[in-house]
């Protein structure tokens, strides 16, 4: 689940606030809301909350391998590409995310779209609910 | 010129390697085998003795092995090559300006070359009594030596964390007599190593040989007695005993070091393909290091990574470039493989083998033609064949169908690769079916006979018909002897995870006594790991109905509404009914909604269908609040979201009403006090009017009662919806009593019997009126069992979900993780 991707890391917290099975989500100030799986087989994924066909909150849908059923209308998504599967054609946003000594880290840029932010910006980054 | 000539000796270059453990060591091995004569070797170990091989601790732990017996490097080795031992003193600081190392007693060493093999530092989890005595970790022989000292006396030892390590020191303690729980934060044990399917068999397997499983478990505190430890404490409140706690939460490179020599590190010390640090003098190699991003803890990549470094270090560069892993081993006596990314994905195919009886699971994931990963449980024998093609990329295609049962099997080749061709060049009397002792022939007979269907073949001769893990080879025998056209499709299984249908798999839930939903997918040969959104939520629903009391449900799963016990709108908010028992409320109820409403700034309420009432728009954030609010009004959850009892809908009756037979309205809220609560296989609806007038409209209804003037009309099997169905009558009864009784084994028949989202309009259809009567009334004591079994199931679900949830359960569902917002907001 190591990404590639070159840039600054947000720390969203724990591994251990994501129960297996579920996902939480992550509002963001103008922009959409992050929703933040964590499978049966222990990998985390982000994505936009947003399902491609009618928008409905993907994190409340049911997860199972590394897909996830959306609750409004049941199109599956991979967790991996954002794709809807099977016959429906459609992409959500994924957010790049890795793992480190238990913390979840978002792509800070892949989070953040617009506005100004000061550098290093600590208290710009995530504020408990 | 003087004749005498001296031969100079070339000074040899300096070489001092940090770590006398299995990498320090092969590396200076290798080194040694290109050029033994080139470097002046020192080796500073932490651990006052020889190389030894750390990954036989394990059986030194259980018993089964001497310290002598795992020394890879006994000290002559040393003395052979002229190696420089430093045992017992780590060292303290590189000086990179100096070229020296510094030892904690003080000793300076200089060097040309240096070589870090710190190796790794187990993980000791933050938690309060973390430092007690007793608390031991599980990495050198010290360690053990600690835990066969506690051994020794008896006793309970705690092990945190069900990794591979962990389940080690477990297996090793439980041989040496002490009482074992292991407590592991994931659900799933070794879950690194294997998927959610074969960790069941292993715990099961454990559990089996007396040890304690506990899993997603949090230890939130380790307690002591002066200084000892006594026992732990989860975050649950659950309290273990133990007189030894052995911490196998994980391991960490040791990059303590290198950090505090400046050289770049990440995770671990970052090298490039030839173990090189950030300093060209300074290489690392083995569990400290990060290359190309990752960092291994296992053994394997170590070869590959000396053989790289040495060839660097003599001037013959060769370069590393990652390894990709297997994992081979025993716990316990059990066999485990596991390789390459399992995970699965969209463009995955998972090949899974399933043989409840063996005790055996085997999952391939092919992706593009090639093998991307595997794991096996119980049988391991072709491990090495699968790693080879996944490690070489081959592409598999050809054998595809025949990949899952092995090697000897799929590399037949040609005709065998062919399950079908396969099964044909099977013997008469080879055995097809083992629970039922059916041979080839005995199946291919009853076929001839004119069994054409799986189904039939089950009923005629009884292959397949037990435990169903002879399913393939049936339809095969089938495709074979009638032609792959001919065979008629049988019964629609439950979905594309399993061969069997709902009947089937409720009926072995029960015949197998099976508990949770691991159980019942590994037992019925599921194909996929953990299901998916169709027969979750189907599980869930058999097994809570099969086991009242004793299975607890799985709340990942249950669709969306159900697990937030409110309806999800198209926008993402969510709308709540509280319950209005048979229609009826007070002004106190009314006046708690209003203040919800302006409250919560719900945009809309709505008098609904059932007779209640609706808030629209509620924030998941605020679903807690709310139900706080409606419960300080006695009002409870109304289940409008739930394949459950919904409502009962009355008309005011002989109260009021001047046509009125019975008091309805008594009789609705009766029944509804009595059925609240209950998860059904789909929703349900019950009615009851005062008079034929039928104003409740109880006969669109799955249950309704319309009095009459001699008793009570019992209805049932009615919907409105988009197929219309109007009751069927039931039977009459005289008294209220029996009205209720006969509501309850109705409801549990359905309950029973129906398939997960089966109304009961089309299972009354499916199964017709008269064996539901049949199943009623041919066994006078018949209803009262059935109605004994639902108020028992009563008994555990009649509990007001809100209530937890306004006291805080399951909090996470209703918050966020946090909030991200940019500065100036923040300030502002």
């Amino acid at each position: 689940m190591m990404s590639a991707t070159v840039g600054k890391w947000l720390d969203i917290g724990p591994t251990t606030q994501i129960e297996p099975g579920t996902a939480r989500t992550l509002p963001v100030a103008g922009a959409d809301e992050i929703a933040v799986f964590h499978t049966m087989r222990g990998e985390f994924y982000a994505l936009v909350n947003k399902c491609p066909h009618k928008q409905g909150p993907l994190s409340q849908g049911i997860i199972h391998g590394d897909s996830v059923s959306c609750p409004l209308h049941n199109w599956r998504i991979s967790l991996k590409s954002g794709e809807a599967l099977g016959d429906d054609k459609g992409c959500t946003p994924t957010i790049p995310l890795k793992v480190d000594n238990g913390r979840i880290y978002l792509l800070r840029e892949a989070v953040i779209p617009t506005g100004p932010f000061d550098e290093p910006a600590p208290a710009a980054q995530v504020a408990a609910a | 010129m003087n004749a005498q000539t001296t031969i100079e000796t070339p000074k040899r270059e300096k070489l001092v390697v940090i770590g006398n453990g299995m990498a320090g060591c092969r590396a200076v091995e290798e080194v040694l085998e290109r050029d033994a004569d080139r470097y002046d070797i020192t080796i500073f170990g932490a651990e006052p003795r020889v190389n030894y091989n750390r990954i036989m601790l394990s059986p030194v732990l259980a018993g089964e092995k001497t310290f002598e017996e795992i020394v890879i490097n006994g000290q002559d080795w040393y003395d052979d090559n002229g190696i420089t031992l430093v045992g017992g003193d780590p060292v303290d600081h590189i000086d990179r300006e100096a070229k020296t190392v510094v030892s904690r007693s003080g000793r300076v060493e200089p060097y040309d070359k240096l070589l870090i093999a710190t190796g790794s530092d187990p993980f000791i989890i933050p938690i309060p009594g973390n430092d007690l005595e007793g608390v031991v970790t599980f990495r050198d022989l010290d360690d053990v030596d600690t835990m066969l000292a506690a051994a020794e006396k008896g006793g309970d030892a705690v092990v945190i964390g069900g990794g591979l390590l962990g389940l080690e020191a477990a297996h090793g303690l439980s041989l040496r007599g002490m009482k074992v729980t292991v407590v592991h934060l994931m659900p799933t044990l070794m879950e690194r190593q294997l998927d959610e399917a074969a960790g069941y068999l292993l715990r099961q397997e454990l559990e089996g040989r007396g040890q304690t499983i506990l899993t997603s478990a949090n230890t939130k505190v380790i307690h002591g007695v002066e200084g000892k430890v006594v026992g732990i404490e989860l975050e649950d409140g659950t309290k273990v005993k133990a007189d030894i706690v052995v911490m196998a939460a994980g391991i960490k490179p040791a990059t303590g070091l290198a950090k505090g020599a400046n050289l770049e590190c990440e995770r671990g010390i970052v090298v490039d393909d030839h173990m090189v640090t950030s300093d060209p003098d300074i290489l690392a190699v083995g569990e400290c290091v990060q290359h190309r991003g990752a960092c291994y803890g296992l053994v394997a990549p170590l070869w590959e990574m000396c053989r790289s470094l040495a060839d660097h270090l003599t001037e013959q560069p060769s370069g590393y470039e990652g390894s990709v892993t297997s994992t081979k081993l025993k716990v316990s006596g059990i066999d485990l493989f596991s390789a390459g990314d399992f995970s699965g994905g969209e463009d995955c195919e998972d090949i899974v083998m399933r043989d409840a009886s063996r005790g055996i699971y085997k999952r391939v994931v092919v992706k593009d033609g090639k093998i991307v990963g595997a794991v096996l449980y119980g049988d391991t024998a072709d491990g090495n064949w699968y790693f080879d093609l996944l490690k070489k990329e081959e592409d598999i295609s050809d054998i595809r169908e025949a990949l899952i049962f092995g090697q000897a099997f799929a590399s037949g080749g040609g005709a065998l690769a062919d399950p079908n061709a396969a099964v044909a060049a099977l013997s008469d009397d080879a055995e097809i079916c083992g629970c039922n002792g059916v041979s080839k022939g005995k199946v291919v007979q009853c076929i001839n006979g004119g069994a054409h269907s799986l189904d039939a073949v089950r009923s005629t001769c009884k292959a397949s018909a037990s435990c169903g893990s002879c399913t393939n080879l049936v339809e095969s025998l089938l495709a074979i002897t009638l032609g792959e056209d001919a065979v008629a499709s049988g019964p629609k299984t439950m979905c594309k995870c399993t061969s069997f249908t709902h009947d089937d798999v409720r009926r072995l839930i029960l015949e197998k006594e099976l508990k949770v939903i691991p159980q019942v997918m590994q037992e019925l040969h599921w194909t996929t790991p953990d299901g998916c959104s169709s027969c979750r939520p189907a599980l869930n629903y058999y097994l809570l109905c099969a086991w009242p009391g004793e299975y607890e449900d799985d709340e990942k799963s249950r669709f969306v509404n159900e697990r937030l016990h409110a309806n999800i709108q198209k926008d993402g908010t969510y709308s709540v009914v509280p319950r209005m028992w048979g229609g009826l409320t007070s002004p106190k109820e009314l006046r708690a909604i209003a203040d919800v409403v302006e409250k919560y700034d719900a945009p809309m309420v709505k008098v609904t269908g059932g007779q209640r009432l609706d808030i629209f728009g509620i924030k998941k954030e605020d679903l807690p609040a709310v139900w706080a609010d409606l419960n300080a009004a006695g009002m409870v959850s109304g289940h409008a979201y739930g394949k459950a009892l919904r409502t009962v809908k009355t008309c005011v009756g002989s109260e009021w009403c001047r046509f009125g037979t019975q008091d309805s309205t008594g009789l609705g809220v009766k029944i509804e006090k009595m059925t609240w609560g209950s998860y059904m296989p789909h929703k349900f609806k019950i009615a009851v009017s005062g008079c034929p007038r039928n104003c409740a409209e109880a006969t669109i209804k799955d249950f309704g009662v319309v009095c009459v003037d001699s008793g009570y009309e019992l209805h049932v099997g009615g919907n409105g919806g988009i197929k219309v169905r109007a009751t069927d009558l039931l039977c009459k009864v005289e008294t209220e009593e029996e009205a209720m009784e006969h509501c309850a084994a109705f409801i549990q028949l359905y309950r029973e019997d129906a398939h997960y989202l089966e109304r009961t309009a089309p299972w009354l259809e499916r199964k017709g009126l008269d064996w539901i009567k049949s199943q009623l009334f041919d066994d006078p004591e018949r209803i009262t069992r059935l109605a004994a079994r639902f108020r028992l199931s009563q008994k555990y679900w009649q509990v007001d979900p809100w209530a937890g949830r306004a006291a805080g359960a399951h909090k996470d569902l209703h918050s966020h993780i946090a909030e991200i917002r940019p500065l100036e907001m923040e300030n502002a």
